[in-house]
């Protein structure tokens, strides 16, 4: 793999193969001596455009598991007039050596532009670009209902047949996208639930069923619910009323959530708003994998690092 | 292109029967054993030969098996495909324990180097123990096998092909020609 | 040295006549077959088609201000080398275009060159702000005799403010080239809004901002019986609004962009931002719908909206790229590529959307005339059997931000006249040098 930009473009042997290579990752953390010597003398260079110190350290810990050196690069103001431009800082990058680059930016394609560029012959993973992609966090997502759903069986599965239910800002979530397209891969049903200011202009090409009514959502029995932050700025662009709305209509609340089906499972990528999508009691049952999926990011993302960075790279 | 077999089935089960007495011999008995194969077909071979030593030693208890992913210690990572790790279990503790490595060939000694850093970062054995089906030669580092199955002089070019009814469906060891280059 | 007397052997007109054109004077002198050559520098242009100078009505020439990005020579040149003999040039400069003086400094600058006709176009509200008239009777009255106002880059969105516009051009027979973009549907907007937007994660530039604001101003110019251009038609709602505001008689005139003639949205995908342009690339359905607009009559013409940029505002990420694109080089290759040879224009009806009406709309004297004999000599020889892989050695101007780089293009331009003296001669653009002592020469002509 040269590159990790968008979960669209990734197959299904190759989403396998990577969420199979996690679960070797996640066996680390039990050991003795919780490191790996496979990356040593390898530099990451966390490039963030963007705060993110979830996601940033995140990174930081997989690539230090597998002995990479970790360079941070937090360069706020990306544009030609607020400072250095992206080409500059990947040219800079490129002549201290970097041998991955683990970008977040607000532009959406800024990744795909840095690895199209020729400015860098780093490995480039997208940590977060827009509201275009996140794929880390999708692939820690499918591990994470993998593992639930198959324990320690799930090495070699996809996802065939899990109805997963992903609710809130679907128009500005990078992570519903790359879900989106991962899910769909790995064979499972996605259905979107939101509010319909907050659905995409066009989504009759996506693998999904959108929809506007979580209790109807609810009722169907989905082996996953995902309920998506919601950023307050959203209402201040008259996307809903208020938040008290919000969250009567489209919010994870304690009813809803004694309602699941018994099965379900209640996923959020973090940081939560508590008692706005979702309960503190949902948030913190026994079904919920907020904190699971936190670990599990590491364990995806020291796969994605090493599949990345590991072997030569004049053969792709 | 020749290709020439040099260990039927019924001898490589002859092999490992052999190598799990020796390694009974030299452990005096099961006590403290681990037996960890690296993948792909050390993990079968390694299987065989913890149900040999059960049937010569039923009073031991069960003895401990596993697997020792050696990918992530490799030296040439940046010089091949990229590759694809296999699982790496172990059972429980190796502190102070007797751990025999099993691998089919033995070769450069590259993966055993690997294998026994891997094997640090699980714990601390009194004892590391190596056991190949077969030793081709050609050694690059100072590295020997401790039970061997079959010593096969081969030259760098030529290709030793082993197949263990567990991976392969069928079971031999053959020695390839090649082309010199 | 040339003594700047043609005679342009064997041309094809657009109507499909063949004929020698004896250009002498500043004008066409002769026609006809087996015409004398007698002291005049012979080009055989069999197998080239002779159409009259390109008029471009919407032009960015970035002097005063950005000289960075373009100037009124270089854009003059690129225009030349295009077969343009006049250009439109834009308001957005800085200062901006919206008083007397800084057109008459344009129109200056552009008669300097010597390489087209370089005509202002003023702002229609002070500074583009949207906020109050610009002094559009002083510019009309000037030296530079403006008869078009554009915000371009902005619309003119408060429809107070439009409505009085329109009303008070009347008063010069002027026009209001309105860029319609409604400002609050498009606030962040990236991309055409649809399916790949949507997948893209770029903010939609959504085509109901465009129809909306057109509809408004037919309405507008209906009701105050006024004369409106619309520039850069870029959906096929757009198209239906202009064709029911004709049908209705209503005063307006639109333009279509080459680029949106030709491309789609699909090249928005690998983020490369010389496909960023506003309005922005649009869907397959929507080019179908501009080159049927064009082949009846709804849609007018074709100008380029030419806007030259550095290439550090396109050699960055997305978002934060520059929107536009050259135009003036290719623009003939790539209307011959999109409504020619799919059969939607015949040449005569490219003479018409790039030269006459275009002229027409303008205002402008002594432009966009058929090639007849004592026709001003604004002509460009055309090759259109050639195919070129257009690329960085084919833009002339300051700018590289084409999308037609790697694209093969059918046709060339070999040979441009403007006011009888050759811009460009074998498909090479003549130098500054060339051209002053060309227009030294045409001028003791006229004393003898």
């Amino acid at each position: 793999m040269r590159h990790l930009l968008s979960t669209k473009s990734l197959n299904r042997d190759d989403a396998v193969t990577l969420l199979d290579i996690a679960e070797d990752m996640a066996d680390v953390a039990n050991r003795e001596v919780k490191k790996l010597p496979t990356l040593r003398g390898k530099t990451v260079v966390n490039l963030f455009f963007e705060d993110s110190t979830r996601t940033r350290i995140s990174f930081e810990a997989a690539a230090k598991r597998l002995s990479a050196d970790v360079i941070n690069f937090s360069a706020k103001g990306s544009s030609v007039s607020k400072g250095e431009s992206l080409k500059d800082t990947a040219q800079t990058l490129a002549a201290m050596g970097a041998d991955g680059v683990v970008i977040r930016h607000p532009a959406s394609g800024a990744p795909q532009v840095l690895a199209g560029s020729g400015w860098i012959d780093a490995g480039i993973i997208n940590a977060g670009d827009g509201t275009h992609e996140h794929p880390t966090q999708a692939l820690l997502d499918a591990f994470t209902i993998r593992r639930r759903l198959h324990g320690p069986a799930s090495r070699g599965r996809g996802l065939d047949g899990v109805t997963v239910t992903i609710v809130g800002d679907i128009l500005h979530s990078r992570v519903a996208r790359s879900n989106l397209w991962l899910l769909n891969t790995l064979g499972a049903q996605v259905t979107f639930i939101a509010p319909p200011t907050l659905v995409p202009a066009d989504t009759s090409a996506w693998p999904a069923t959108i929809g506007y009514d979580l209790d109807a959502a609810i009722d169907a029995g989905p082996d996953v619910v995902m309920m998506l932050r919601i950023q307050a700025e959203r209402m201040n662009a008259a996307f809903f009323p208020n938040s008290r709305e919000y969250s009567r209509r489209w919010g994870l609340d304690d009813e809803r959530f004694a309602r699941l089906s018994s099965h379900s499972i209640v996923m959020h990528p973090g940081p939560m708003n508590r008692g706005l999508e979702i309960s503190s009691a949902a948030a913190d049952s026994e079904r919920s994998t907020v904190r699971e999926q936190v670990a599990n990011g590491v364990s995806v993302r020291m796969a994605a690092l090493y599949l990345l960075l590991s072997g030569d790279r004049e053969d792709h | 292109m020749t290709e020439r077999t040099v260990l039927t089935q019924a001898d490589i089960t002859r092999a490992l029967t052999r190598i799990s007495h020796e390694i009974l011999e030299s452990n005096r008995g099961a006590e403290n054993l681990v037996i960890l194969g690296i993948p792909t077909r050390g993990v079968a071979l390694a299987q065989r030969i913890a149900e040999i030593i059960q049937r010569i030693e039923p009073a031991s208890g069960a003895v401990r098996v596993g697997s020792l992913d050696v990918t992530m210690y490799r030296d040439d990572l940046a010089h091949t495909r990229t590759r694809t790790p296999s699982p790496t279990q172990v059972p429980g503790s190796i502190d102070g324990a007797t751990v025999v490595l099993v691998d089919d060939v033995l070769y450069s000694g590259r993966t055993i180097r690997a294998a026994l850093d891997a094997l640090g970062d699980h714990g601390r054995p009194s004892v590391v123990r190596l056991a190949v089906l077969v030793d081709r030669g050609h050694r690059e580092l100072p590295i020997r096998a401790d039970f061997v199955g079959k010593n096969l002089p081969s030259a760098s070019h030529e290709r030793i092909n082993v197949h263990v009814t567990e991976v392969d469906g069928d079971e031999f060891v053959s020695i390839e020609g090649g082309v010199e280059e | 040295m040339s003594s700047e007397r043609y005679l342009v052997r064997g041309a094809q007109l657009s109507n499909g006549t063949t004929t020698d054109l004896l250009l002498d004077g500043g004008r066409i002198s002769e026609m006809g077959t087996g015409l004398s050559d007698a002291g005049a520098t012979v080009i055989d242009a069999d197998g080239l088609i002779a159409l009259p100078g390109l008029v471009d009505l919407h032009t960015h020439l970035r002097e005063p201000g950005y000289e960075q990005s373009e100037t009124v020579l270089t854009g003059s040149q690129a225009a030349a080398i295009g077969g343009f003999t006049t250009v439109f040039a834009m308001a957005n400069t800085s200062p901006v275009q919206d008083t007397a003086g800084v057109v008459e400094q344009v129109l200056a600058l552009g008669e300097s060159a010597g390489y087209v006709t370089v005509q202002p176009i003023g702002a229609v509200t002070v500074g583009l702000a949207g906020e109050r008239l610009a002094e559009l009777g002083a510019m009309a009255a000037s030296r530079a005799n403006v008869r078009v106002f554009s915000d371009d880059g902005f619309c003119v969105s408060d429809p107070l403010l439009m409505r009085r516009a329109l009303e008070y051009v009347k008063a010069f027979d002027g026009v209001v080239a309105q860029h319609s973009q409604e400002p609050r549907l498009t606030v962040g907007a990236q991309m055409n809004e649809g399916a790949l937007s949507s997948e893209l994660g770029l903010t939609g530039w959504p085509a109901v901002a465009e129809e909306s604001i057109i509809a408004r101003d037919v309405l507008l110019a209906e009701h105050v019986g006024s004369r409106l251009h619309v520039c850069h038609v870029s959906t096929a709602g757009a198209v239906d609004v202009v064709r029911w505001a004709k049908a209705r008689g209503i005063n307006v005139t639109a333009e279509v962009t080459p680029h949106h003639l030709l491309l789609t949205e699909e090249l928005v995908a690998g983020y490369d931002a010389r496909y960023k342009v506003n309005p922005p690339l649009r869907r397959r359905e929507d080019v179908e719908a501009l080159r049927q607009g064009l082949a009846d009559g709804t849609i007018d013409i074709i100008a380029t909206d030419h806007a030259p940029h550095p290439v550090e505002s396109k050699d960055c990420e997305w978002d934060a790229a520059a929107n536009g694109m050259v135009g003036l080089e290719s623009a003939l290759s790539v209307a011959h590529a999109a409504v020619v040879e799919t059969g939607f224009l015949d040449w005569n009806d490219l003479v018409r959307v790039l030269s006459t009406t275009p002229a027409r709309i303008g205002r402008i004297q002594g432009q966009g005339q058929q090639l007849t004999v004592g026709a001003p000599a604004e002509l460009t020889l055309y090759d259109p059997s050639a195919r070129r892989v257009f690329g960085r050695q084919n833009l002339i101007g300051k700018g590289v931000n084409s999308p037609y780089l790697e694209m093969t293009l059918p046709g060339q331009v070999l040979a441009t006249f403007h006011r009888g003296y050759a811009t460009v001669l074998d498909g090479v653009l003549r130098t500054p040098a060339e051209i002053g002592a060309a227009r030294a020469a045409l001028a003791l002509g006229s004393h003898e």
